[in-house]
Order: structure tokens, then C-alpha cells, then sequence
């Protein structure tokens, strides 16, 4: 008999595939603000997430720890001094996603931070949503995250979004050592102490890439966030693969060197679903009479429902998340014990690639939040994060497919992202090239005093942010062979992105061996709730 | 003969504008409203009464006349100011863009001119109302023109006339056209403002329009276009 460790070894690595067979369920995808239930062909991998973690039992007491304890730095108490300057910057609404239940962790960490702030005798406080170049925050939305305490205490004039455009409001701090301009919020850089409190969904997110990222403005960004280092990084989840994040590295040392930041790291489990909606989270192998019962109910009453109506259901629906660890101090140290606690979550062994890859698209992305999943929203979906989740290895073969389900409608909010509804209709069109858009174009979107304008008094995604969604996807458009949209509800969209369409999935799978051979391996990544597949050649 | 063409300077790019309509994008008032002060501000006593009670009669003719034709509500209106003399219109203007047009900006159109010129835009204010009541407001919003009606006087004297061509409508689009021409600026990189589809001409004409508050007929136009909408207000 083999020993408790191995078994539980192959436990862990192999419990999370399934090898389609004869008698298999479907599965369920999703597709939208809709759900499909497929019957895959035999010998389909299906990859399945890890369980949730279990969260910490106290999380009060976890953040106190943290910051107590923290990694390379002294305790927060010990940097707080009465008439100090103290900014405070945390994560926006891109973060966790969907939105996790109240109190979101960034209002209990703020209670905390605060009270501590206020004993120490530090008055001076600004709090500084970090959206970068994404849309504000409305004042519900502001609220919600921080708790009404926090937001009637600090709301307006000390509780704000950040405004890259705010001619006075940036200050240059540095060039990195590749020339790059470091350029960050002026009250971030001005303050005494600078305090991040951040989320982390995946390992994108955190570290060096908070502050020069989250704080800094389209010229800040042009570093990073263009055709050519976006092409240069194997996988955005995996820093070591990514020239993304050596650009923030650096930028953040920059950072590192030149003001005071504490970093309050947090990393969830991937518990997205529960309550009525908790047979999402399992497989269909393990699905009850009533789980199926539930699941044909929803997806019956969803295609009686206008489509506005289904996204508001979906918004109102919170996820379950639970906080798996905190931890706080030097931007690297502190985030490093986070990368690894998300890897425990997300990353699912994986023996080997495949020829076609099948992702359910849900509704939701970082940038459509109360909002529509636009086409090109879509496209950063499926190229840019379902493509990417990988450790460095995407699961699909070089030269593959994937086939993702999605309505791909031509639908837009013209309120958060009024600059993609040009991008799509008028440059891509012209061109699919990156280098050529963000050459021809960027500067005049970005500079576009109407888009300006939506950004900083509106809701609205800034005039760049289309521009930074077509590179987000160019890695995985360099690296796949074709990408089909299963159950497209028009032909023009698809063609726009440079896709293939076909109305069901059947006909897509049969479409994607025509492409590959009748004998082409076939994956399913059964997301969400969200993994990332480690793939091992 | 090849050096003579290396030393051949790179093509000028040509510069852009930003054409802004005033009332109603800009600012709460309209032209009606200038008139007013003016009618208010008539030195006299039987000056006041008669140009006020005029002007209130007329109220039914005017809300008729600019829902029919702006160009022949604008020719109609602007009648009133026949006799009253330039100096006193002038300095008026002043006063008038202290108690009137100024609480009247709407609060974040300060910024949508100033993010245009940060954009190297040249502010230009494309109005139907007289020139003479929009210098001060150009001056604090630091545009770079305006192009509005003008009023003929007559020994110093307002005939109730305006040199054409009126601006509004269709017109406005021809001033920018040729706006644009004489001062080297292209037509397809420029902007336009406004908040009512009797603007439709001119926002059409150039390549960015943007409706501003629109009203519903131009919001429903540019959602249809595809033009951004903003808010001022």
C-alpha cells in the first residue's frame, strides 16, 4: 500500500482532472450572462480549480499581526508620528471580482490602520483610491468599500480617487534604471509614510506593481503598459516570466528608494459562490438532484430576463471570498509570503498542453464592474487573463485554439467606456496591429480632451485604457493559432477581432480539429471560480 | 541634388481647435437673457418699462420663433436692441458678465476648456449671441476666439441688425469650415461642443464632436453616432 504522503501527493495533483468519458456529465460554462450545458467528446481534459482555503479564523487579529510583525520594515506603530503626513492607498473596484461581501477586507483594515493613525496622533490622512487610469469610483460604490464609518469620516475631501490627469496633481519622483519615468500621485510622494492596502486576486497583482501602477498617469504607464513588453511577457501571472513586471520592479525600486511605503498585502481564497449559487463552485460529477434542480432553474429563468436585468442579478450577487493571509511591511518580502499563498490557491498541476483550449467567459472582468462586457473586454478575457492564467506555460500548444462561449454582442457602456466605442468601431477596422495602434493612435486618445474629461469628472475609463486592452491580449494573439467564439450572436464582431465564429460549441470543437487534426487534444479550463494551470512539458 | 532634398523640412502638422457653442453647453443663459439686462438697465425709468414689458410680451413669440427657425428667431430678436448706443452696450457687457453670466457657468466647463488646452487645442466660442456679451466670458475662459453675431451700428447707434452671416445652425458649420482654412487647422482633428441638435451641422462637420448636456433630440443623435456625451453641469 502506498504511505498517506504519496497518496495524498497524487491527491493533490491529479483530484482536479477529469478525463471525459463515455457516461461524463455536461458541463456547465459559462457564457456571459448566460450558462450552456455541453456535452464535451470523450477524451476532453477537464481542469477544475482547488477547493477554497479555508480563511483565517480572526482576521481582525490577522492584520494586527501583520502589522505588527511585518516583513523588513519596522511595525506600522512604530513609523506613525503625531503631525505626520499619512497617505493611504488601496485597490480599486477592478479588486476582488466579482465584489466581495461587506465588510470588504480593505474597510477592516482601514478601521484599523485608522484607529491606530488617530492614537498615534497622526490627523493629516488622506485616503487615495488607486484606479490608475480606470474609471472613478462612484460614491455608492466608494462607500460600499470602506464602510460608512470610514467614508462619512473621510469622504470627500480626505476620501478620493486618484486623478492621473489633475495637471498639479503628479509629481516626478525619479527615472528607473532603464530610463523609465517614475511620476506618482503628489500627495502619495509628499507624505511621510505612504500605506498600501491591497487585494490579491492572482499573482498580477501586488508587489511593485501597486503603488507605480496604481498611482501613477499615462506617462507612467507608457513604460509598461505598451505593444512591445506586453508581447515580451510569457505570462503576467508568473512575475519571473513577465517583462511587465521587471519594468514595475524597477519602477518600484525607484519607488522603494524614494519614499516611505508600508504594504498591507491580502490574498483570498477563490470561494466565489455560495449560498443559492454554491453548485458552481463543484464538479458536475458531484452535483446533487438539487444542485441540478437549481442550475436548470437559473439558467431557464436567465433566458427570460432582458439582459440589462441579468447583469444588474449578477452585480447583486457578492462573492463569498475569505480572506486566506495577510501580511505587511517591505514591498518584496511582504509580497512574496502573498505570491505564495495565491499560488496554494490557484495553481492546478497540469501534465502537458493541448491543441484546443475551451474557456466558459463569464460576465464579468476587472474593468466592467456594474457595467457591460464589451467586445473588446472579451478579447482582453480570453487573450489577455483566461490565456494567462498559466505559470509561465500557457495550456494551449503553440499554434492551438481557443474556444471561448460568449454572445461577443455590440454592446458598450457609454459611460465608462466611451473611448473603446471608437477604438472598436473606427481603428479596428483599419488595423488589428498593435504596434500600429498604439503608434497612430494612442496619443490621440489619450489626449483627447473629451475622453480626458469623462475620466476625470465622469465615470469613464481614460482614452488610453482601449489601447492598453488590445496589448493585454497580444501575447495570446501571438501565441494561439485561432481563436473561435462558440454561440457569437453576430457575424461583425468576431470578424473586427480577427476571430472565428460558429453557433454552438459542438460546431466550434469540430471547426478547431479541422484545424488541428482530428487526433488534437482538447482541455477544458472549468472557470470560474478562478486557477491557474501549472503546466509541466 | 539628393542633398537638396535631405535638407527639405518635415511637413507641418497642422493645428486643431476646439469649437464650443455657449449657451446651454457652456453657460445656463441665452441670448434672451442678455437682452433682458440690458432691457433692465436702461438708465430711464420709461426706458425700463417699455423695453421690459416689450421683451416679457414677446415671450411667446420668441419660445415659437426658436423652436421654428433659430436664424429667424436670432433676426427677429435681436430688433430689440435698434436704438440703444454702443458705448452703453459695451460697458454694460461687463457688468452683464458679472451678474449674469458668470453665476450662470456651469461648473466643471472651466475644466472641459482647459483640458483642450492642454491638448494644444485653439479655444474658439462659436455663439449666436453678440459678440460685445461674450468678450468677457472668452477673456475668463481664456479662449483664443469667438466667433459670434455681430451687431451693425449706425452713429454709435444699434440699428437692430446683424451683419451676416447670422451664426447659428448650418452656419456655424460654414465659419468653422472656413475658420479652420484660414488658420491652417485641420478640420477632421478638431472639436466641437455643444448641447442641442440645432447644433447638429456643427458638430458634424468636424471629426471629434461631443454633445454637452445634450438635449434629447442630440443625445439620442449621438448615442446613434457614437459621440462621447458629457456633463458639465
Amino acid at each position: 500500500m502506498r504511505p498517506l504522503k504519496t497518496l495524498k501527493k497524487l491527491y493533490d495533483e491529479e483530484s482536479h482532472i477529469v478525463i471525459t468519458e463515455k457516461g461524463s456529465p455536461p458541463r456547465v460554462l459559462f457564457y456571459g450572462e448566460d450558462f450552456l450545458l455541453e456535452d464535451l467528446p470523450v477524451g476532453t481534459r477537464v481542469v477544475f480549480p482547488r477547493p477554497p482555503l479555508e480563511g483565517v479564523p480572526n482576521l481582525k487579529a490577522a492584520i494586527r499581526y501583520a502589522i505588527n510583525h511585518p516583513e523588513g520594515m519596522d511595525p506600522l506603530h512604530a513609523l506613525l508620528k503625531p503631525g505626520m503626513k499619512l497617505t493611504i492607498a488601496v485597490d480599486d473596484i477592478s479588486l476582488p471580482l466579482p465584489p466581495m461581501r461587506t465588510p470588504d477586507v480593505r474597510q477592516t483594515i482601514l478601521e484599523i490602520v485608522l484607529e491606530l493613525a488617530a492614537d498615534s496622533g497622526v490627523d493629516d490622512i488622506h485616503i487615495i483610491i488607486a484606479n490608475a487610469l480606470h474609471r472613478r469610483m462612484t460614491e455608492g460604490e466608494m462607500k460600499r468599500m470602506v464602510g460608512e464609518k470610514v467614508f462619512d469620516a473621510f469622504y470627500p475631501d480626505r476620501y478620493y480617487n486618484h486623478d492621473a490627469e489633475d495637471p498639479d496633481g503628479m509629481l516626478e519622483i525619479g527615472k528607473s534604471s532603464a530610463n523609465e519615468p517614475v511620476v506618482i500621485n503628489r500627495r502619495a510622494a509628499e507624505s511621510d509614510l505612504l500605506i498600501y492596502v491591497n487585494i490579491n486576486l492572482v499573482p498580477m497583482d501586488g508587489g511593485h506593481k501597486s503603488v507605480g501602477t496604481g498611482l501613477t498617469n499615462y506617462r507612467g504607464l507608457n513604460a509598461h503598459h505598451n505593444a512591445q513588453t506586453i508581447r515580451d511577457s510569457k505570462s503576467y501571472m508568473e512575475p519571473k516570466h513577465s517583462a511587465l513586471h521587471a519594468s514595475t520592479t524597477r519602477i518600484g525600486h525607484v519607488i522603494d528608494e524614494k519614499m516611505k511605503v508600508f504594504h498591507i498585502e491580502t490574498a483570498l481564497n477563490n470561494r466565489m459562490f455560495d449560498g443559492p449559487t454554491d453548485f458552481l463552485m463543484k464538479k458536475e460529477e458531484d452535483f446533487t438532484e438539487v444542485d441540478r434542480l437549481k442550475f436548470h432553474a437559473m439558467k431557464y429563468s436567465l433566458t427570460k430576463l432582458p439582459r440589462p436585468m441579468k447583469r444588474k442579478l449578477f452585480f447583486s450577487i457578492p462573492a463569498a471570498y475569505d480572506v486566506i493571509g495577510v501580511h505587511a511591511g517591505a514591498t518584496e518580502p511582504c509580497h512574496e509570503k502573498i505570491l505564495d499563498l495565491c499560488w496554494k490557491q490557484y495553481s492546478v498541476p497540469v501534465e502537458g498542453q493541448s491543441d484546443i483550449v475551451i474557456f466558459g467567459m463569464p460576465y464579468v472582468s476587472p474593468y466592467n464592474v456594474n457595467s457591460i462586457l464589451n467586445p473588446l473586454l472579451v478579447q482582453v478575457m480570453a487573450l489577455g487573463y483566461l490565456y494567462n492564467l498559466n505559470r509561465g506555460v500557457p495550456i494551449v500548444k503553440k499554434g492551438g485554439v481557443i474556444i471561448v462561449t460568449h454572445p461577443l454582442y455590440d454592446e458598450f457602456d457609454p459611460e465608462h467606456h466611451p473611448s473603446y466605442i471608437e477604438f472598436f468601431n473606427r481603428l479596428l477596422p483599419e488595423t488589428r496591429d498593435a504596434h500600429k495602434l498604439q503608434h497612430k493612435y494612442e496619443r490621440e486618445f489619450a489626449t483627447n480632451p473629451s475622453y480626458v474629461h469623462l475620466y476625470r469628472k465622469g465615470n469613464a475609463y481614460h482614452g488610453a485604457h482601449p489601447f492598453f486592452m488590445w496589448y493585454w491580449g497580444e501575447n495570446g494573439r501571438q501565441h494561439v493559432g485561432k481563436v473561435i467564439c462558440a454561440g457569437a450572436e453576430n457575424n461583425h464582431v468576431p470578424a473586427l477581432l480577427g476571430w472565428d465564429r460558429t453557433d454552438t460549441l459542438s460546431e466550434a470543437i469540430e471547426e478547431a480539429r479541422g484545424f488541428m487534426g482530428r487526433s488534437a487534444s482538447i482541455s477544458m479550463v472549468h472557470m470560474p471560480p478562478i486557477m491557474q494551470t501549472d503546466v509541466r512539458l | 541634388m539628393h542633398a537638396h532634398s535631405d535638407q527639405q523640412a518635415a511637413p507641418v502638422k497642422p493645428g486643431k481647435a476646439a469649437f464650443y457653442d455657449v449657451d446651454g453647453t457652456l453657460i445656463r443663459t441665452n441670448v434672451v437673457h442678455a437682452y433682458g439686462y440690458y432691457a433692465m438697465n436702461q438708465g430711464t425709468f420709461r426706458g425700463v418699462l417699455g423695453r421690459s414689458l416689450g421683451t416679457l410680451a414677446s415671450i411667446p413669440a420668441f419660445a415659437g420663433l426658436n423652436i421654428v427657425d433659430r436664424k429667424v428667431f436670432n433676426e427677429f430678436f435681436y430688433r430689440y436692441y435698434a436704438g440703444l448706443s454702443e458705448d452703453r452696450l459695451l460697458t454694460l457687457a461687463e457688468d452683464l458678465f458679472d451678474d449674469v453670466i458668470k453665476p450662470a457657468i456651469y461648473p466643471k466647463a472651466k475644466d472641459l476648456i482647459d483640458e483642450a488646452r492642454r491638448a494644444h487645442c485653439r479655444i474658439v466660442l462659436v455663439t449666436g449671441a453678440l459678440d460685445f456679451t461674450m468678450r468677457p466670458l472668452a477673456r475668463y475662459f481664456g479662449a483664443d476666439d469667438i466667433i459670434a453675431n455681430k451687431m451693425q451700428f449706425v452713429g454709435g447707434v444699434a440699428t437692430g441688425k446683424v451683419i451676416p452671416p447670422i451664426i447659428e445652425g448650418a452656419n456655424k458649420a460654414n465659419v468653422i469650415r472656413d475658420y479652420c482654412e484660414k488658420n491652417a487647422l485641420a478640420l477632421n482633428q478638431s472639436f466641437a461642443y455643444s448641447d442641442s441638435a440645432s447644433d447638429y451641422a456643427m458638430l458634424s462637420v468636424v471629426g471629434r464632436p461631443t454633445a454637452v448636456n445634450p438635449d434629447l433630440r442630440l443625445r439620442s443623435l449621438a448615442r446613434a453616432y457614437n459621440w462621447p456625451i458629457l456633463n458639465v453641469r
